[in-house]
């Protein structure tokens, strides 16, 4: 939601990021304010995975130029764990598989983390059971989930909802959704938006890149933004959504291309 | 190491072993004195042993090493904290000396417990067939010495269908420098029996000293034996062990092996599937630092059909220490049907940190399914990135990772005070890796 008297969570100023010396991000600038929902699009490579996960503090990737200030503070200069306490949280497109470490005790571990960073107390292993079964309900998910690895042979969809899970628990300042959306049957896709929706507020905003007009009409974003090839090429509001739909991308570089003035 | 060397060592250490000999049933002193003479003709071995490749222990001759004189006399209070509150029956050794007043044996269940020397006279006829016949010597000079020395040891025998409910723990505690024991154990389970041994090494001080352990396990048919071995010795300390089980007609062996301690440990264990339908699980773990040698050398023989066998051997390795595993799966000719599978996993801390792992398959049989692998890696940091993108700190993370590799195994151990306690013991190895 928009509102007049907000003000910025993210700062990202002209931001240049390479991998292995290869440029990715080629000039990104966004500033997103509390309360808004910005949705990010563009064609697959266009650099939307590398730009959250820079925004989550990855290591492969070397920020070459720009700034990015979070709640007023330089985040690029705090080490992932740092960004995490602080409020940062991505939720991965290809989340990652932890074999022999059980979900229940990473989400407790994660869990107290956060709280202890933010002055509040621990929960125990009962306590914390509770709580994260009242977590997993927002999210229909089955309590089972607990007791396995983490993410170990969980379907595309049950990772996803388990990205989720741990957003709710950790309750941060900044969602980062990175495709979300995919790998979610039509049910799960609602379910999860709708616990998205439950989470978000005017404490917090919310990053949800996706290929899909079809998460927007359930978490509805105040603006869209494309990216191509490193760089944001266009920003509208929910409707541009709609008309990526239709068009697809192609027009968009066609129109940004026509030299100044021959529109005229 | 020199020839003059390794003899003097064992003439040194020999020299203790005739202040021991009289008193004896004439065919366990026929043994000790075949086993003085295959002394006399063998060599500690060097890193030319095939077997010995990775594993130096010339140091181990740098001091003569002798068996102790004089035993402290230890309370029972010394030693509580090690004790595992589930077993029933304790039977501990102290620098390789029976502690009676120490020992608690419960024959509630019907078993046979306790020490060689005591039970020897009544069950002569039950020990004489297993005693010395499951782990031979040959050419191996530790188990040689071992039973050059055996004047005493750990019995168990578990009669017919007889099952143990709590476990059985054998305490060897090491309280004094510059001294070698040969702890012995044997374990006779017979026909439908069901038992749980426990067998740990224990530092009462950290200095120098050898453990030169002998195990033989004999599970007769339809026998169910869990072994878990847990080496927890000084880390100045030399740890030996020889350990053969024999497997019976549909007889069920499950074996954890953990090494935590020593400077230098080294286990042969030998599994012997010798009758059909036998079913073997063979779990080890070294967690070892700093300039630790940690070695196992394992061998599944598959001597009959249709048998099983599951290996998974993990190493983790901190420090500049070293891991060495060896694991041979035999299928002989005749043992169609067999089913075995062998896992080396391995991880590395440190860029000083080693490992040598052989997994090798030598199938003589057609109609088998065996699998086998082995990996070697560190940490990976795709794995740490996402703990810490929760909020885990970097070493936190690494705790985590590196304790959830080890708990694989620990998982598997069926006492559970003892699974908490080594989990805790994991928690401290990672939590002390911490720069
Ligand atoms: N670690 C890396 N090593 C090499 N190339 C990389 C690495 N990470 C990203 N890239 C490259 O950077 C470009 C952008 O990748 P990125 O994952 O950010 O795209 P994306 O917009 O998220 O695409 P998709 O829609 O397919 O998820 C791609 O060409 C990709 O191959
Ligand atoms: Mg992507």
């Amino acid at each position: 939601m928009i509102t007049n008297n907000s003000k910025p969570l993210l700062e990202v100023q002209g931001l240049h990021a390479s991998v292995n010396g290869v440029a990715i991000l080629k000039g990104i600038d966004l500033t997103i304010n509390y309360g808004e929902i910005h949705a990010i699009m563009g064609i697959n490579g266009s650099g939307k995975s590398t730009l959250a996960k820079i925004l989550a503090g990855h290591s492969a990737y070397q920020v070459t130029a720009g700034n990015v200030i979070f709640d007023g503070k330089d985040l690029l200069a705090l080490a992932p764990e740092e960004r995490a306490r602080s409020g940062v949280f991505l939720a991965f497109q290809y989340p990652i598989e932890i074999p022999g470490v059980a979900n229940n005790q990473f989400l407790r571990l994660a869990y107290n983390t956060v709280q202890t960073q933010r002055g509040k107390d621990e929960l125990d292993p009962l306590e914390f059971d509770d709580y994260v079964r009242e977590k997993m309900k927002l999210l229909e998910m089955n309590p089972d989930f607990l007791d396995r690895s983490v993410n170990e042979g969980f379907s595309g969809g049950e990772k996803k909802r388990n990205e989720i899970l741990q957003m709710a628990l950790l309750e941060p300042r900044l969602n980062i959704l990175d495709e979300t959306d995919s790998g979610l049957d039509i049910d799960a896709l609602r379910i999860v938006a709708n616990g998205v929706n439950q989470l978000t507020n005017k404490d917090n905003a919310t990053i949800l890149v996706t290929h899909y007009q079809r998460l927007l009409n359930y978490i509805v974003p105040d603006y869209v933004h494309v990216m191509n090839s490193g760089r944001i090429i266009k920003t509208g509001g929910k409707e541009l959504a709609l008309e990526l739909e239709t068009r697809g991308y192609d027009w968009i570089g066609a129109e940004e291309n026509i030299p100044e003035g021959a529109a005229l | 190491m020199s020839e003059v060397a390794s003899n003097h060592y064992l003439e040194g250490l020999l020299k203790t072993y005739s202040q021991h000999s009289s008193d004896v049933t004439p065919w366990l002193s026929q043994m000790r004195n075949e086993a003085v003479d295959r002394v006399g003709e063998l060599k500690i071995p060097t890193k030319r042993d095939e077997e010995w490749r990775f594993t130096d222990i010339s140091s181990l001759t740098d001091i003569p090493f002798q068996t102790a004189q004089t035993i402290p006399q230890l309370q029972p209070a010394d030693i509580k904290h090690h004790y595992i509150q589930e077993a029933a029956t304790r039977l501990v050794f102290v620098d390789g000396h029976y502690a009676s007043a120490l020992s608690t044996i419960n024959n509630d269940s019907g078993i046979i417990a306790g020490n060689l020397s005591m039970l020897l006279p009544s069950y002569s006829a039950k020990i004489a067939p297993h005693l010395g016949q499951h782990v031979s010597y040959g050419d191996n000079i530790f188990a040689a010495l071992n039973t050059a020395f055996l004047h005493d040891g750990v019995v168990i025998i578990v009669p017919q269908n007889i099952s143990v409910s709590s476990p059985i723990q054998l305490l060897f505690i090491a309280t004094q420098k510059e001294v070698t024991s040969h702890p012995r154990c044997l374990i006779i389970a017979e026909p439908g029996s069901n038992v749980t041994v426990v067998e740990d090494y224990i530092a009462g001080q950290e200095v120098a000293y050898v453990t030169n352990a002998v195990t033989e396990i004999s599970v007769a048919d339809n026998a169910h034996v869990n072994h878990i071995r847990l080496q927890r010795d000084s880390n100045q300390a030399f740890h030996i062990a020889n350990c053969t089980a024999t497997l019976a007609h549909a007889s069920n062996f499950q074996s954890i092996n953990v090494a935590l301690g020593a400077r230098i440990s080294r286990l042969n264990l030998n599994v012997q599937l010798a009758s059909e339908g036998a079913e073997c699980a063979v779990n080890g773990l070294a967690l070892i630092k700093k300039r630790q040698l940690a070695d196992t050398h394992t061998f599944i023989d598959h001597i009959k059909p249709h048998g099983t066998s599951r290996q998974l051997h993990k190493c983790i390795v901190d420090g500049a220490a070293h891991a060495v595993f060896n694991g041979k799966i035999m299928v002989q000719p005749n043992a169609q049907q067999t089913d075995s599978s062998q896992t080396s996993r391995n991880l590395l801390l440190t860029g000083q940190a080693q490992v040598n792992t052989k997994p090798q398959l030598e199938i003589f049989a057609d109609d088998v399914k065996c699998a086998h692998g082995a990996t070697v890696g560190q940490l990976d940091p795709e794995e740490i990135f996402y703990l810490k993108s929760r909020g885990l700190s970097e070493q936190a993370a690494r705790n985590l990772l590196t304790y959830a590799f080890g708990a694989e195994i620990i998982e598997r151990i069926p006492v559970i005070s003892l699974k908490n306690q080594l989990e805790q013991a994991v928690l401290e190895y990672t939590q002390s890796t911490e720069s």
